[in-house]
């Protein structure tokens, strides 16, 4: 409402013409345009725009999940897909108009909700309100007679209320004692709780978002990286992270095993690593599928693995590179057949000596037809198929290539040219035209890891639990209020017990009613029959305490 | 008992609970055309079920009667004994694999299907008013087993490692429990989207539709399931999210199931609301919840079984 408010305490000297000033008009207006917006049917429309607008994130690839897609479908719709990037329809979830929509919706919530906790701190402190005057026009009403005089046929209500947890105030109002119950405040403390939780929730999704970081690499086996945006393949960081920022420690992969059920299901991928600070050993961990490491707010993930061949390339001049190998990234997760490229600028020769293998990787492969497929996941018999390029590989021309493929433009140009091809098994070579050899000599596993800080995501759990809490407070509790008159009935001496009962929340109150007004008739049946006996004897010991 | 035989006999569990629960339609299609009429009723015309004793002493207002009373309890007892096998088929399963019998959608549609089936005999058991809605739940339920069994079948087999964490009994049991429930509170909805105009014309029209429980009790029994599947869904999305954190390496990150689960929490939340906020209630607010459940079929099958992400376990190609 603080929006409304600094207008209207400028236009204070109210000028006498009958129409008001522009600034008091301007103040109506925000104030009509504030209860707008905290409106609920405002709220109702903004959920719906909420959720439509989340719609094309899921049916439009999207850059966060997978740039390849993005890419793709850049090819595939080449008019289409820069208007819709455009409307940011590649990155819905981090665009302009989704936060214009969840931001209006929470304001809209806050606006909703501050006002409602205010009325609720007040009622927690005021006591239930007076009956009203006509008991019976309540949803749930009864008269119940009893031989008991007024006073001691309400201290059997307000005992039986009390036993059902319900807050009591007796009045007295021209004569006739009443009395006023309610219980299940709660429940409008749980509906708060859970609104202002999604609020906390919004906030620390944010903070997490601001201050956190992660960063994907590849790691062969024997090999190490650490916590720094320089060594990491790709890494997406919040706006308030700096470089320094980054906790300083050191990853090693040790060992990889990928274990396979007999129908080659996927049993398990663990990971042997090293953790600890720059410079020295660390500490041993193993980490898997569903089992990161934790420590301090970092976390370390498997988040898959792969197979990288090693070849062994000898020059016509006699020269050799040793167990050269490269990353095959698996295109194919049940039976890893992999594909990658191993680029050789530096043979020593000119520039346009280089040699590049571009090939396919089958942990079991078989050969049909000359084309090698894999059929295991596991690497019983690996097998490559290559082709060798050689020409210039286009590496220092400042554009950036992918690791994992040739670029296809050098081959285009006629600067790359293919000299051969041949499938190969551990240890069988190739001979190139110009008397290079190429060896397969084996391969390496790797994995890839993840390293992801996130300083918000324990306060999201704790957001979401108290979102959960309080939605089962708002839906699981009854809101009742039970108002009971009593006042003398004209024939015998006795009293007519008007009782009402309102409940909120609550589908069909009339059983619970039923049994209230049952239980009520045997207490004051039970008091009227301990009473008989003793007629006129001292006040009972246990009188009821009041509430005033 | 070994593995093979427990798979087969899952298997014939899956047709015979289809068996019965069709049985049961029949049965649920016989108790409403013997059901009484509104009240000017008009003579009755046994279609369907020629020859039936009952059929002519359908007229007296008021109670139920005996033919009517008679076809609902063989429904309800043949919904039961389908509920029974339809269990037995999950349990077979279970033992079949060794593990819990929600590893692919085949299986997760079997019991999102059997949650519904025991929602409705749960709600009809206590308040026998709902037993008239037998027809309106259990032919759907019946299109759907079929649809799952000539679809969705997949052998049993072993969980990929990914699904292998404790977080699978969580997460995908209340997301199981959660769609079950949203599933009765939707047709609950889609009925009383029929008969609120049927009443509003005045009573005229289907007499199919005459014998639907009234529109007033209808919303409640959607809002009633809604209430309930409401927090078990949410707690389905917090628990997916913890087991992502630890699977996935975030808790969030808008992978299309995530997506189409959030969207259907809103548009849920969207129908708790509208049915307080004056301009929404009765109509449009179960308009929302037909949609609403709507988003958590399309989840269910689009997002499994059409577009690729993280949540790929379907196991159908």
């Amino acid at each position: 409402m603080s929006l409304a408010a600094p207008p209207r305490e400028a236009a204070a000297p109210p000028p006498p013409p009958a129409r008001p000033s522009a600034v008091r008009r301007l103040g109506g207006f925000l104030l009509r345009q504030w209860r707008r917006l905290t409106a609920m049917r405002t709220a109702i429309v903004l959920l719906f725009l909420l959720a439509l607008a989340a719609v094309p994130g899921s049916l439009l690839p999207q850059r966060s999940l997978s740039q390849a897609n993005v890419s793709q479908y850049f090819a595939d719709h080449p008019t289409l897909a820069p208007v819709l990037d455009r409307l940011y329809l590649f990155d819905v979830f981090s665009s302009p108009w989704f936060a214009a929509v969840y931001l209006l919706l929470f304001v809209s919530l806050i606006g909703c909700v501050l006002p409602r906790a205010l009325e609720h701190a007040r009622a927690l402190r005021t006591p239930p309100p007076p009956a009203p005057r006509r008991l019976s026009r309540l949803p749930d009403a009864a008269e119940l007679p009893t031989p008991l005089p007024a006073p001691e046929a309400l201290d059997v209500v307000e005992e039986e209320l009390r036993v059902r947890r319900h807050r009591v105030v007796r009045r007295e109002r021209g004569g006739v004692e009443e009395l006023s119950a309610e219980k299940g405040l709660l429940k409008e403390a749980g509906n708060l709780v859970f609104h202002l939780a999604l609020v906390a929730l919004l906030l620390a999704l944010a903070g997490g978002k601001l201050w956190g970081y992660e960063g994907s690499i590849l790691v062969t086996e024997g090999g190490r990286f650490c916590n720094s945006f320089q060594q990491y393949d790709t890494h997406s960081s919040g706006a308030l992270v700096e470089g320094s920022d980054l906790t300083p420690v050191c990853v090693g992969l040790e060992d990889f095993r990928a274990e396979y059920e007999e129908d080659l299901t996927a049993a398990s991928f663990t990971a042997d690593i090293t953790y600890g600070p720059p410079g020295q050993e660390g500490r041993p961990a193993t980490i898997g599928v569903n089992d990161p490491l934790r420590v301090d707010g970092d976390r370390v993930y498997v988040t898959g693995h792969g197979f990288a061949p090693r070849f062994t390339v000898t020059l016509p001049d006699g020269s050799t590179f040793d167990d050269v190998s490269a990353p095959f990234l698996p295109t194919e997760q049940s039976t890893m057949a992999s594909e990658g490229a191993l680029k050789l600028p530096d043979l020593g020769a000119g520039a346009e000596d280089q040699l590049a293998l571009q090939g396919f990787f089958a942990p079991t492969g078989m050969v049909r037809d000359g084309i090698l497929t894999s059929i295991n996941p596991q690497p019983l018999a690996p097998q490559v198929a290559i082709v060798a390029y050689q020409g210039y590989l286009g590496l220092d021309s400042g554009l950036p290539q992918s690791v994992y493929s040739l670029d296809t433009s050098q081959i285009e140009r006629g600067r790359l040219t293919e000299v051969g091809s041949a499938n190969l098994a551990v240890g069988e070579s190739t001979t190139l035209p110009d008397g290079t050899t190429v060896t397969f000599t084996g391969y390496a596993e790797f994995a890839a890891l993840q390293f992801s800080h996130d300083p918000g995501q324990v306060w999201v759990l704790a957001a979401a639990i108290a979102v959960l809490a309080g939605l089962l407070g708002m839906l699981l509790l009854r809101r009742e209020r039970v108002f009971a008159r009593a006042t003398a009935a004209p024939a015998d001496g006795g009293t007519v017990l008007g009782v009402g009962v309102l409940t909120r929340g609550s589908g069909d109150g009339a059983p619970r009613f039923a049994a209230l007004t049952d239980d009520l008739r045997a207490a004051l049946a039970a008091r009227a029959a301990a009473r008989a006996p003793s007629d006129g004897a001292a006040p009972e010991p246990e009188a009821s305490p009041r509430d005033r | 008992m070994t593995a093979d035989q427990l798979a087969d006999l899952s298997d014939t569990l899956f047709s015979s609970s289809v068996g019965l629960y069709s049985l049961a339609v029949v049965a649920f299609c016989a108790q409403l055309a013997f059901g009484r009429r509104p009240a000017r009723a008009r003579e009755l015309v046994g279609s369907g079920a020629p020859a039936e004793p009952g059929a002519t002493a359908a007229s007296a207002p008021g109670a139920d009667p005996p033919a009517v009373r008679r076809w609902g309890r063989v429904a309800m007892l043949l919904t039961a004994l389908g509920a029974l096998a339809h269990a037995g088929v999950l349990v077979a399963r279970g033992l079949a694999t060794d593990r819990l019998p929600w590893g692919n959608m085949y299986e997760f549609a079997t019991a999102v299907v059997l949650v519904a089936v025991v929602a409705f005999l749960v709600l009809a058991v206590r308040s026998p008013g709902l037993r008239h809605l037998g027809l309106f739940v259990l032919a759907p339920v019946v299109v759907s087993l079929v649809a799952i069994g000539l679809f969705l079948y997949v052998e049993g087999g072993p969980l990929v490692a990914a699904l292998r964490s404790s977080w699978l009994a969580v997460h995908v049991t209340s997301a199981i429990l959660g769609s079950g429930v949203f599933l009765v509170s939707g047709i609950a909805s889609a009925l009383y989207l029929v008969r609120s105009r049927y009443e509003a014309r005045g009573g005229d029209g289907a007499d199919l539709v005459a014998r639907v429980p009234s529109a007033a009790s209808l919303d409640r029994l959607a809002h009633r399931t809604a209430v309930f599947g409401f927090p078990i869904y949410t707690f389905a999305m917090i628990a997916g999210a913890i087991w992502a954190e630890s699977a996935w390496g975030r808790f969030w990150g808008w992978d299309p199931k995530e997506t189409w689960m959030f969207i259907s929490w809103v548009v849920y939340a969207a129908y708790l609301h509208a049915r307080t906020t004056a301009g929404w209630r009765g109509r449009p607010a179960a308009w929302v919840n037909v949609v609403g459940f709507g988003m958590v079929l399309f989840n269910l099958l689009y997002v499994n079984m059409v577009s690729t992400g993280l949540h790929s376990y379907g196991g159908v190609d």
